[in-house]
């Protein structure tokens, strides 16, 4: 690890004025991410500014009638919140579905939105990596990609964002309050995180200098019906080679609103509402299902090792979708 | 190119070393004030300044489980961690598990259950299953599986590992 200044934020502007003022730094909360890649020397920082004092460690009723997740509650914390529990299970199978025990109990839920990709090639700083280093290449397009993308990809970048908890929160259309030297503003999730293009290196739509505060859940959880599918080479502790956070919203057998969304495909949670439109007021159906996940993967592309992911994460969506459906009387 | 070479150049400029900064700790009951360098994990700390040797490094990187320990009672990865960042907290080691010359239960256990073999990842282990019961989360078999999963043990000793766990969560219900 490169050395560093460390300094530890009071006070949430004063953190954004301090990471604003100082070149290369970054904040830092659970650091399960960014100590690794600092290890590594993916990333560099030159100074770290610990925002673990800043409070933002609550979870409580929002104006909105949902939840608002304080930045810094840890992911064992949300996970295990009676009230996201009840309200949310999709949120709390998501995050306990992800990495391990001792990680949970340290990674921050607004750190779970900044991970970084997993993608060998930008752990590896021999290679040549256009999120890594702008530039150098893609060493994944023609190596080994068996856990990379097939959906929004570019021709510099086949990287996939790595977290379960986001997919669920995507599925519920959450939102992230952020502040920065400008001033506070809201991103649904679906703007949070970007695709490549020809810009691999930014993986977010957060501003340099902005801080996550809190993440907002809307009031409709689909607590009575959902499902996370999540598929991977091993039972426990392993990243999704597809996952799937799925919420219905049934009137018997009829379909009164669907949330589909998808990790482990894309440099972003994936989610297509006109294809989750397809099935309102339809029949929760196979074959129905069938049609949502041919529309979600229209136009994905493997680039050889990871071909099998366009038909499993068909599957996994039909599958997390009779799932869904088959839930009633049993929660 | 030439922004390629030049940005290689910068990039191996040693840094200047910044000051070392004053952390207090509780570690295994005893307070303890360290003068540490910003980039010194929990782990690095425990091992190299206070020679609590212990607490194993296996991956160094969040994977193996082998450095877990219990910070403020939560079972966490100690490699991926900074100490500066822990001014104040309560640490318990493997070192801090057994009280007035008695093994802890779980200690107890991987003797009497033989849940290991070379005994690298056991204090790990053993500081996981801690952590674990006092969660509270674990009810099945699977779920025992699950919730140990951040800790891997080479020689293959899991389904004893199992039986430990699972004995100590009929103690803790019982008490």
């Amino acid at each position: 690890m490169k050395p560093f200044t460390y300094s530890r934020a009071n006070e949430e502007r004063a953190a954004v004025k301090e990471i604003a003022a100082s070149k290369g730094a970054k904040f830092i909360a659970g650091g399960t991410n960014l100590l690794d890649l600092m290890k590594m020397n993916v990333m560099q920082p030159a100074h770290l500014v610990d925002i673990t004092h800043l409070g933002m460690k609550a979870i409580e009723e929002n104006q909105a009638g949902g939840l608002r997740l304080g930045a810094l509650v840890t992911n064992a914390d949300t996970a295990y919140h009676p009230l996201v529990e009840q309200r949310y299970p999709l949120l709390s199978h998501a995050i306990l579905a992800g990495a391990s025990a001792q990680l949970r109990n340290k990674a921050t839920d607004g750190g779970n939105l900044l991970q970084r990709t997993r993608c060998d090639y930008f752990y590896d700083t021999q290679t040549a990596c256009n999120k890594r280093e702008p530039g150098t290449g893609c060493s994944a397009i023609k190596g080994y990609n068996r856990n990379l993308a097939i959906l929004g990809t570019s021709e510099y970048c086949i990287a996939t964002y790595p977290s379960d908890m986001a997919v669920a929160l995507a599925a519920l259309e959450a939102k992230v309050n952020v502040t920065g030297p400008d001033g506070d503003r809201v991103i649904p999730m679906g703007d949070f995180h970007r695709l490549p293009g020809d810009t691999p290196h930014i993986d977010t739509n957060l501003q340099e200098n902005e801080l996550i505060t809190s993440i907002d859940l809307p009031a409709k959880g689909f607590a009575d019906h959902y499902a996370y599918v999540k598929v991977r080479d091993r039972a426990s502790y392993a990243f999704a080679l597809v996952s799937v956070a799925a919420g219905l919203e049934l009137d018997g057998d009829t379909i009164k609103e669907a949330r589909v969304a998808l990790g482990g495909v894309a440099q972003k949670p994936w989610r297509l509402p006109e294809a989750e439109a397809m099935l309102q007021g339809q029949q929760a159906s196979k074959e129905n299902f069938g049609k949502v996940a041919a529309a979600y993967l229209q136009g994905a592309k493997g680039y050889g090792d990871n071909d099998f992911k366009i038909e499993l994460a068909k599957r996994a969506i039909v599958r997390a979708l009779l799932l869904a459906t088959e839930m009633e009387g049993k929660s | 190119m030439k922004d390629k070479l030049e940005k290689e150049k910068e990039a191996a400029q040693p840094r200047a070393l910044p000051p070392k900064q004053t952390v207090t700790l509780t570690i295994n009951g005893t307070e303890r004030q360290l003068e540490l360098e910003p980039w010194v994990s929990l782990l690095d700390m425990l091992r190299e300044q206070l020679h609590l040797t212990g607490t194993k490094v296996g991956c160094n990187h969040g994977q193996c489980g082998a450095c877990t320990i219990l910070l403020d009672g939560k079972r966490i990865n100690s490699c991926l961690t900074l100490a500066v960042m822990h001014d104040g907290a309560e640490i318990t080691t493997i070192e801090g598990l057994a009280k007035d010359g008695e093994l802890h239960p779980v200690q107890q256990g991987f003797i009497v259950h033989d849940a290991f073999q070379c005994g690298y990842c056991t204090p790990g282990q053993i500081c996981s299953v801690v952590g674990l019961v006092s969660e509270g989360k674990a009810r099945t078999l699977d779920d025992i599986r699950d919730l140990m999963s951040g800790n891997i043990c080479r020689c293959g000793a899991y389904n004893n590992i199992v039986k430990v766990v699972q004995e100590e969560l009929e103690r803790s219900k019982a008490q």
